[in-house]
């Protein structure tokens, strides 16, 4: 390890790391993993059935192996793997938080994996009961008023938002054009306004990173449908002013839409719907501990003030007088179906029960734990990193690489993009690099709540080591990751010239010039 | 709190550290008037037993969750056999799926940003991609949409990118959610949708009613339409004419995108290789029906198109020591790079359920995935051959897969009241959407999990005494399949 760090990292060592093909490189014919079971009934001459449209083409390079081999093969392939039961995440923005195992227990319950969402609603009152609770659950650790648990993710979950907003303003005969997005959102923002037909107008920040309540009062006009705003905001401030943000807003006409990305920061002690949001959406997968999965499933409940409720997608629940619950599609005004069915149930259930776990004592306790992580990685790295943003944290810091990539000797320096990898080496995921994209060279840190001290005191650690290394041995750093099974991997050749699946040997040379 | 890594002790040592007496202080950038002063009212902290005990009297059915509830008043209705599909398909989930995506390292994984520590989710998805270009008979494939509905939304976008024309024509015989979705996402992109019914039954048109028509079809696109969307198998389980209906876009510059809802009829259903797109819903491959979700949706095209294409898509390449290894790449579609340009505002996707997906899919492999649609075929056929001699009637004899539409003497709300109170879940009612069909028409699907007893047991009670039909006996007699 000596010729590989400049100090002694605390967490990371090396290990042994299996070689392993594509599955299909594995595969030979006539290995079985698989044994239907007896038919009960007569065998079917299929040709005689389906005629033209029967498959003819022997399903080419679907692989063929036994069931110990796809065992070893996808165990090998998950030890390659980083994820948050190996370590921490510092990723800001994604609260990559524990994800509690019987979360994964009661989701597998019969009664509700195997529930047919087109079963009789005599047979599915536990299943609305779960989506009644979880939406109970939710508008009351919100503020809001309605909500509809069908968006299949954040980003769906704003543009349920939008319909939201563009079908009461229509309703109102005050179409309207425009929707303002600070230049710290995220990227799913305008991309969802520029779906809903909307055009962006981009709102710079001031000089605290926060929204310039001058310049949005002079943006917001007849033109404007609303704003999007993610609070606390992506360098991790709470908007102070959020209040009189809605208040411009209102007095125009418009609406304010609150990004929930970052409600870890919030829940338990302050309300979107008491601070005036009109309509928000909550990442299951961040804030309420539904596994990420290596990307997604997600989930993007949508909670909204009373004006809005009419237009929510269809269906939502209802509780009859005898106490039954029922699902209810006739509803003229909603902006339709964004998604098959209800949803990513499997997420509610999660959802709720890491809700039923935490209590509101634990709800509470989980964001000051977040916002008290996050703090003690500044006070720890402040110095040592550049801090663009003074304003006191909520559960995000943002730093950037302005000492590191500007070196006083004049030498070339190491940007964001190397230290996050370098982190890596001592045994972490990188932060969140070169986001958002207001802060220069940013580093991103996003510590959550299920962070011990002594974890959170590695990171510092293993921060403080990368930044004497960047001093001392920048080449160390520009070249990381060292102890990676893969070292730095080409992404320019892998855009240039895609290779998208796998090609059997045989069939490449058949016809080389499709590679 | 169990989830939480430290004591209070280490709590405010840290304040100390930060140089902070209170965690208050580390608030007060909130209004004081927006303060939450006070508890959340909702159920208090559970332990993890009272958390199982809840989700359990779920589980049996309880709206209340009440455990004490449920052992008073147990197995609150359950049923015994389900002929459900149209969609949402129950097939045997190996046990060998929920084992490896419950390794921590996948499931709680983040989205392979870093590649050089998440090559297993990346290798994965890109055997996902490989995968489902074989099986759909097409050059690309990306590593997810959310489902199915969606899947063919973001198609019919695509199409509109790729052909820089405005409007769809949508076949009739598309999942009706699956229109609703679309009705949804192209509403405020200025795109016109034109719907094309199907062949009604006693046409004269032999092994064609059920399929969409042709002569419509080919008469409601113009040189405006982008894209044709039709489903194959379509919603009422007719397997549809692919070849006619690209010649058709394709005469008219059009693109052809297929949604296929039921993954497993590519084993024996000829890859709908003349589309330009094909939009999959790949729940019937191993992920559980789940009252609707978490599914796997995904897109694959003809190569062209790859530009246009939304969502992550994972690519080979190698690493500094010229090892392969796999990256997500073209990210330059994306909202993340380019915001509001991007091809959609996808960002998380499906990635743990196209796991589940590929294990399913290396489970049954090459052979298996044939004689598992074998099955559902021959159990699709004894369904209808006994349902049919119970007086119930297929009303469409195109070809299908293991879906047909069934008119009873009964309407099907009495119908389905008879048969769930002998815990039995009859074919689903389409009056809702196909009025046309009247109120007794009702899709029914067998899949490999259902059981002769099970069929027969239905056709027994879908058998009216005293009308004019003789009581069903055994169903095979009637059925013409050689065993």
């Amino acid at each position: 390890m000596s010729d590989r760090f400049v100090g002694t990292p605390k967490k990371a060592t090396t290990h042994v790391n299996q070689k392993e093909n594509l599955i299909f490189e594995n595969s030979s014919p006539g290995k079985k993993a698989y044994r239907l079971a007896q038919l009960d009934v007569p065998a079917v001459d299929a040709s005689a059935l389906l005629g033209d449209a029967l498959r003819s083409d022997g399903l080419g390079v679907m692989p063929e192996l036994s069931e110990i081999e796809i065992i070893r093969h996808f165990t090998r392939l998950s030890t390659w793997n980083y994820a948050i039961d190996l370590g921490m995440y510092p990723l800001g923005s994604c609260t990559m938080k524990y994800n509690p195992r019987i979360n994964e227990a009661v989701a597998r319950l019969e009664g509700l994996a195997e529930a047919h969402p087109y079963q009789p609603e005599s047979l599915s009152q536990g299943a609305l009961g779960i989506m009644k609770l979880l939406s109970d659950c939710l508008l009351e650790i919100t503020g809001m008023e309605a909500i509809t648990l069908q968006p299949a993710a954040g980003a769906q979950g704003e543009l349920t938002g939008m319909l939201l907003v563009r079908a009461y303003q229509e309703s109102r005969g005050d179409a309207r054009k425009k929707i303002i997005i600070p230049d710290s959102a995220h990227g799913t923002n305008p991309a969802t306004a520029a779906i809903c037909g909307y055009q962006v107008a981009n709102l710079k920040s001031n000089s605290l990173g926060m929204v310039d309540l001058a310049e949005l009062e002079r943006m917001v006009d007849q033109d404007v449908a609303a704003m999007m705003l993610t609070n606390p905001s992506t360098i991790g401030v709470f908007e102070s002013e959020i209040h009189k943000i809605a208040d411009i807003l209102h007095a125009k006409g418009a609406l304010l839409y609150m990004d929930g990305a970052n409600m870890n920061a919030l829940v338990g002690k302050t309300r979107p719907g008491d601070f005036g949001v009109d309509v928000m959406h909550l990442n299951l997968h961040k804030t309420f501990s539904t596994p990420h999965g290596g990307g997604g499933p997600g989930s993007g409940p949508v909670a909204c003030k009373q004006i809005l409720e009419s237009f929510l997608p269809v269906p939502t629940i209802r509780s009859l007088p005898d106490g039954s619950l029922s699902l209810v599609d006739n509803r003229p005004q909603s902006i339709g179906r964004v998604r098959a069915w209800y949803g990513n149930f499997g997420m509610f259930v999660r959802a709720l029960a890491y809700i039923l776990a935490n209590g509101p004592d634990g709800l509470r306790q989980t964001t000051e734990d977040a916002v008290l992580n996050a703090n003690y990685i500044r006070a720890k790295l402040e110095g040592v990193f550049d801090l663009p943003y003074k304003s006191p944290s909520l559960h995000e810091v943002v730093f950037s690489d302005r000492l590191q990539s500007q070196r006083k000797d004049g030498q070339p320096g190491v940007k964001t993009g190397d230290m996050g990898k370098r982190l890596i080496d001592y045994g972490f995921h990188a932060y969140t690099v070169s986001f958002p994209l207001v802060v220069p060279g940013a580093m991103m840190i996003e510590p959550t709540e299920s962070e011990s001290r002594e974890e959170l005191d590695l990171l510092i650690d293993a921060l403080r080591q990368i930044a004497r290394e960047a001093e001392e041995n920048p080449e160390l750093v520009r070249t990381a990751p060292h102890t990676t099974r893969m070292q730095r991997l080409d992404e320019t050749s892998a855009a240039r010239k895609p290779v998208l699946r796998w090609k059997s040997p045989a069939a490449e040379s058949l016809n080389p010039v499709t590679r | 709190m169990r989830y939480l890594p430290k004591s209070a002790a280490e709590r405010q040592e840290m304040l100390t550290e930060i140089g902070v007496s209170t965690i208050g202080s580390l608030f007060e950038t909130i209004p004081a008037e927006y303060r939450l002063e006070r508890d959340l009212r909702i159920p208090r902290q559970h332990a993890e037993s009272e958390i199982l005990d809840r989700f359990r009297a779920y589980a049996a059915n309880l709206a209340s969750g009440d455990a004490e509830e449920l052992a008073a008043r147990p197995a609150g209705g359950r049923s015994v056999a389900s002929f459900l599909g149209a969609g949402a398909y129950r097939h045997y989930r190996p046990a060998i799926i929920d084992s490896l995506v419950q390794r921590g390292e996948f499931l709680t994984s983040y989205t392979p940003y870093q590649p050089e520590i998440a090559q297993g989710t990346l290798q994965a998805m890109f055997e996902f991609q490989t995968m489902i270009c074989e099986l759909t008979g097409m050059e690309i494939a990306n590593a997810s949409m959310y489902d199915g509905s969606t899947g063919a939304a973001e198609s019919v976008l695509m199409a509109c990118r790729v052909t820089g024309r405005q409007g769809a024509v949508v076949a009739r015989t598309v999942h009706p959610e699956y229109r609703e979705v679309l009705a949804t996402l192209t509403r405020h992109q200025g795109i016109p949708i034109t719907e094309v019914g199907y062949i009604a039954p006693g046409s004269g048109q032999s092994r064609q009613d059920g399929r969409l028509d042709l002569d419509a079809l080919d008469a409601a696109v113009t040189s405006e339409t982008a894209c044709i969307l039709l489903q194959s198998p379509n919603f009422f389980g007719v397997i549809e004419d692919v070849a006619a209906a690209a010649e058709i876009a394709h005469r008219k510059g059009a693109l052809l995108i297929v949604s296929i809802a039921e993954a497993v009829s590519l084993g024996i259903v000829r890859a709908p290789v003349e589309a330009d797109i094909v939009s999959l819903e790949a729940q019937s491959f191993g992920v559980p029906v789940g009252y609707g979700g978490p599914y796997c949706g995904v897109i694959a095209c003809k190569e062209k198109f790859l530009r246009q294409m939304p969502g992550r898509l994972v690519g080979e390449t190698t690493d500094g020591n010229g090892w392969r290894g796999f990256v997500l790449t073209l990210s330059t579609r994306e909202q993340h790079i380019r915001r509001e340009k991007a091809t959609s505002n996808i960002c998380t996707n499906q990635a743990l359920v196209a796991l589940m997906v590929t294990i399913f899919l290396t489970v049954y492999g090459k052979q298996g995935l044939r004689e598992l649609a074998e099955q559902n075929l021959a159990k699709a056929a004894y369904l209808e051959a006994a349902l049919g001699s119970a007086g119930g009637q297929r009303i469409f004899s195109a070809p299908h897969f293991h879906e047909f539409v069934l008119s009873t003497r009964e309407p099907a709300a009495e119908m389905n009241a008879r048969l769930l109170e002998q815990q039995i879940v009859g074919g689903l009612a389409l009056e809702k959407w196909y009025p046309e069909l009247g109120a007794s028409a009702t899709l029914w699907c067998a899949t490999e999990l259902t059981t002769r007893a099970q069929i027969d047991l239905a056709a027994a009670l879908l058998y009216v005494p005293g009308s004019s039909i003789a009581p069903p006996s055994e169903p095979q007699q009637a059925f013409t399949g050689a065993r």
